[in-house]
């Protein structure tokens, strides 16, 4: 970057700096962006909170009062064992939200170490992954988070490695491709020392230079695992009852559908919420990030 | 061509055997007893052992893995169900038709609405309708399937009771399930029009169009859509994925007796044959949709198409 | 050259601004110049200087946003051409006037066979049966060195120089009166270059077309131009036939745009380029545009509005320091 008078180059730590800036200014620009922002950080507070804005104990089962439709005291009403259906849809936001990050980090991280290796050793070892990956991308997520999820059983840790996996391929390749790019321009410059510096330019061009398009998508998948955790616990998987997660709520609200659709509509609207409000933001951290998609 | 059909067909049998044995080895290692918790608490050892020695449990890996690869795809034969005592493959061929209903009805709606959806977004750029379709696209992609079947179904069954809220017998009876399935899918495939259009109409060739005095209409659809759809196909393929992972939840919803229902089913009684069966059935069928997709990007993207004439074809000097 | 009203094409005071994020971009900024029949003229200046703004205005395919011509008139054959419909707009697009793009591995519709898209042009304007466009198309293709038997094939099976061939048959399918010609050559290889412009030139004098060269590069422009303007941040800063420009030039960027160019025979050890960089188009400099670099600036350049002055019959210049032109 020039200095339009005095032709002075202008370090590119600076000007990182100056894009991150133009980044985050374009972000507060876009409402949708700022909504879904403000909302996953009401969650996220409404999550880290949970015992204290919550009315009631999640498990707390109150025969006399089940299936009660919302009220002062109950304000979503309760379910076949009188449990409040608040209280439980306000903890189940720390489920929700704690695998969807997690998951998106360990299939995340699984997959960039992945691609590492293949990208850094070629031949054989990237033939092999690769195959792996390919045979990984032709079972759809969900299944496959299914098939795993029934090998292990339920519970809170099964379910967080059933539903990483699915994100390990697209890591896997974003980091292959960008250490294959850096490769082939380090070809054309210096044949020798390539090794020992690639880990430094990895972590000091690749990693930047990838860092906003896996950002996004893991902005989205984040909402994709939250979904998909819901689904598992609907089918009986997943984490089941007494702990609270929507996607189990909504299973149990099922067969009551007609007396107590309260059961049903509440948690399954926090889930929107949640996922909306991860996709409004990386809707416009995407637009944000590409500005020629403004015009 | 029919050499490019015949080497992704051979490409294709590593993954499936892959996907096969991936499968096969993730079920493997199912913690605990599987029979013992499927044949119940007051199961004696004897009858626990018995069963065991019936399914083939006690083998060793290898020779498990073999039966099973040599059995699915050199006699078609998935086993029985180790509860009911029934033949997988049967019960599978004889679901996947309402499956398949669904599954088609699905893609032909995200196709018939999602892309006509994105387009009008994508001609309309950053004004109100763009605004609004992409808003509720947004909604689309953010609810699960299986509440929004449980919305409808409030809403048309309960309340209104114009639509039956489970079963099979007219097309009354798919309606809900087609829509509810559907419904993410439409949202994604108009986003996915919407940004591909978007893309393509900032191309120069779109220029060279309006700069030889064409109708933006014209425009539009002969120069820009042709060009916009090509990326579109394959993300109707991977909805497929979604479609068919998502028929589980819906038929189970909607009680629907297609594959979807049996896999949940076997998870429910613990009959880890159906279970591992019915994935990879879903699993391979996949596969074979996804395929068929990349040899129709083939048929129509004329550079592909290329790619595999000219090398027979002497190379002509350019 | 002079700027009168019988010319063919005449350009009167176009402004073209761009809105991006609330910046107003001024990207032409009172723009004139005459164009007669068959002459060449040639529009010289850097990267961004506005050059393909002024001629997509002239086309009106500027996209509407984030662009729009905010005033001026554009005269063809007498109709003002910024006046007229969209639909009167369409009949001339592509048959009166016609462009060539600067990049031939996009220009064309990759999906669409190469004689498809030349026909659709004849179709377009002209009242004829399918296997007329066909013959016609074959023709165009013969004409610009491609054979005939080519047209059923895609653009992706053609070189840069090839496809930039098939670019220019389609623009001139329909004989324009007028071509505008954006760095036809640019984006492809030398030796394919002066084939390309060798090609352009020979059709021009075929078919009598004017038109209207813009390049950055002063070889393509000596060789094909009658007339030169050099744009500057929006401006004309210098208007004249080739001589008159090239051996007399009378702008201080004019002549540092000639002592840019390295010189075969000058026993030079380093480039002489002109200091500083192109002002911000959405922040431009209160007076002459040209003040912030140039070494004869001086208070009233700076302060205020420079107009374009004739300094000899036919040449213009907007500097006040340029009394008499140099040699």
């Amino acid at each position: 970057m020039l200095n339009a008078t005095t032709a002075e180059v202008i370090p590119s730590r600076v000007k990182r700096q100056s894009e991150l800036a133009a980044v985050a200014r374009r972000l507060s620009k876009n409402p949708s962006a700022i909504i879904g922002f403000v909302v996953a950080v009401f969650l996220v507070l409404i999550a880290i909170f949970a015992p204290l804005i919550a009315p009631y104990p999640y498990d707390k089962q109150d025969l006399m009062n089940s299936r009660k439709p919302p009220s002062p005291q109950h304000i979503f009403g309760t379910d076949e064992l009188g449990r409040d259906v608040f209280s439980r849809v306000i903890w189940g936001s720390r489920f929700s939200l704690t695998v969807g990050v997690l998951a998106v980090l360990l299939g995340s991280g699984v997959g960039v170490i992945f691609g590492a290796l293949a990208g850094y050793f070629g031949g054989l070892i990237d033939d092999l992954v690769m195959r792996l990956m390919d045979i990984l991308q032709s079972i759809p997520d969900i299944l496959l988070a299914i098939t795993i999820s029934v090998a292990l059983g339920p519970g809170f840790f099964n379910t967080l490695l059933a539903l990483s996996v699915g994100g390990i391929p697209m890591a896997c390749r974003l980091m292959r491709a960008g250490i294959l790019g850096i490769r082939k321009q380090e070809y054309l410059e210096a044949a020798t020392a390539i090794n020992a510096s690639t880990l430094r330019i990895i972590i000091r061009h690749v990693l930047p230079n990838a860092f906003a398009p896996v950002l996004v998508s893991a902005t989205m998948m984040i909402g994709h695992i939250i979904l998909g955790a819901a689904m598992l616990s609907f089918i009986g998987l997943g984490v089941q009852p007494p702990t609270p997660e929507w996607g189990s709520m909504i299973a149990g609200g099922r067969s009551l559908i007609r007396s107590c659709p309260w059961m049903v509509t509440f948690p399954g609207i926090f889930i929107m919420l949640a996922v909306l409000a991860l996709n409004m933001f990386g809707d416009g951290l995407r637009d944000a990030l590409d500005p020629k998609l403004k015009k | 061509m029919s050499r490019y059909v015949l080497r992704r067909l051979v490409q294709l049998i590593p993954v499936v055997l892959g996907v096969t044995i991936l499968i096969f080895t993730i079920m493997y290692f199912i913690p605990g007893d599987p029979v013992r918790l499927m044949l119940g608490p007051e199961a004696t050892l004897a009858d626990i052992e018995a069963k065991r020695q019936q399914l083939g449990l006690n083998d060793p890996y290898f020779m498990r893995l073999g039966k099973f690869l040599r059995d699915v795809f050199l006699r078609f034969d998935f086993g029985k169900s180790w509860v009911y005592n029934v033949p997988v493959t049967t019960e599978l061929l004889h679901r996947l038709p309402r499956t398949l209903i669904i599954a088609v009805v699905c893609i032909l709606l995200q196709i018939l609405v999602g892309i006509p959806l994105g387009i009008v977004a994508a001609i309309n750029h950053n004004r109100w309708g763009d605004r609004v379709a992409m808003f509720v696209a947004l909604f689309g992609i953010s609810m699960p399937n299986f509440w929004i079947a449980l919305m409808l179904v409030l809403f048309f069954s309960v309340q209104l009771g114009w639509l039956p809220p489970y079963g099979i017998g007219g097309i009354q009876y798919y309606i809900l399930p087609c829509i509810a399935n559907a419904f993410p899918g439409i949202a994604t495939q108009a986003r996915q029009t919407r940004s591909s259009m978007l893309e393509v109409i900032r191309s120069d060739y779109i220029t060279t169009a309006r700069a030889k005095g064409m109708s933006e209409f014209q425009v539009i659809f002969k120069h820009a859509l042709p060009n916009a759809l090509l990326p579109v196909i394959t993300v109707i393929g991977n909805g497929m994925g979604r479609l068919l992972a998502g028929t589980v939840v819906i038929e189970s919803i909607f009680s629907i007796p297609g594959v979807g229902m049996y896999l949940v089913g076997g998870i429910n009684t613990r009959d880890y044959n159906v279970v591992q069966s019915s994935v990879i059935f879903l699993a391979i069928a996949f596969t074979l949709i996804m395929l068929l997709v990349d040899l129709m990007y083939a048929v129509i993207d004329p550079r592909i198409k290329a790619q595999f004439a000219a090398k027979k074809r002497r190379k002509r000097h350019a | 050259m002079a700027l009168t009203n019988s010319a063919f094409l005449s350009v009167r005071d176009l402004v073209v601004e761009y809105t991006a994020e609330d910046q107003v971009i001024h990207a032409v900024n009172g723009v004139s110049f005459d164009l007669e029949r068959g002459k060449t003229l040639g529009l010289v200046g850097e990267t961004g200087a506005g050059k393909t703004s002024i001629a997509k205005a002239i086309m009106r395919i500027l996209p509407d946003p984030p662009a729009r011509i905010r005033s001026g008139e554009i005269y063809l054959d007498g109709e003002d051409l910024l006046k007229l419909s969209e639909k009167e707009m369409r009949k001339i697009r592509g048959r009166k006037v016609s462009m060539i793009f600067q990049d031939p591995m996009t220009a064309l519709n990759p999906i669409m066979k190469v004689g498809a898209q030349i026909s659709e042009v004849i179709r377009l304007h002209n009242k004829v049966t399918g296997r007329e466009a066909r013959e016609r198309t074959v023709l165009m293709l013969e004409r610009v060195g491609i054979p005939g038997d080519r047209a059923d094939d895609y653009p992706h099976q053609f070189s840069g120089g090839m496809k930039q061939r098939v670019v220019i048959a389609m623009a001139l399918a329909c004989n324009p009166e007028l071509l505008i010609a954006d760095e036809p050559t640019t984006a492809l290889d030398v030796t394919i270059q002066a084939q390309v412009l060798e090609m352009i030139n020979k059709l021009k004098s075929d078919f009598n077309t004017s038109m209207i060269m813009i390049s950055h590069n002063l070889g393509v422009v000596a060789e094909v131009c009658d007339d030169l303007a050099v744009v500057y941040a929006g401006e004309i800063v210098e208007l004249g036939s080739k001589e008159a420009v090239f051996d007399r030039p009378a702008h201080p960027y004019t002549r540092g745009l000639f002592g840019a160019v390295p010189k075969l025979y000058d026993d030079r050890e380093r480039l002489s380029p002109i200091l500083g960089l192109p002002p911000d188009p959405s922040n431009l400099p209160q007076g002459c545009h040209f003040s912030p670099r140039c070494p004869y600036a001086t208070d009233p350049c700076r302060n205020d509005k420079i107009p374009l002055r004739e300094i000899e019959p036919g040449h213009f210049s907007r500097c006040i320091q340029v009394i008499r032109p140099e040699g």
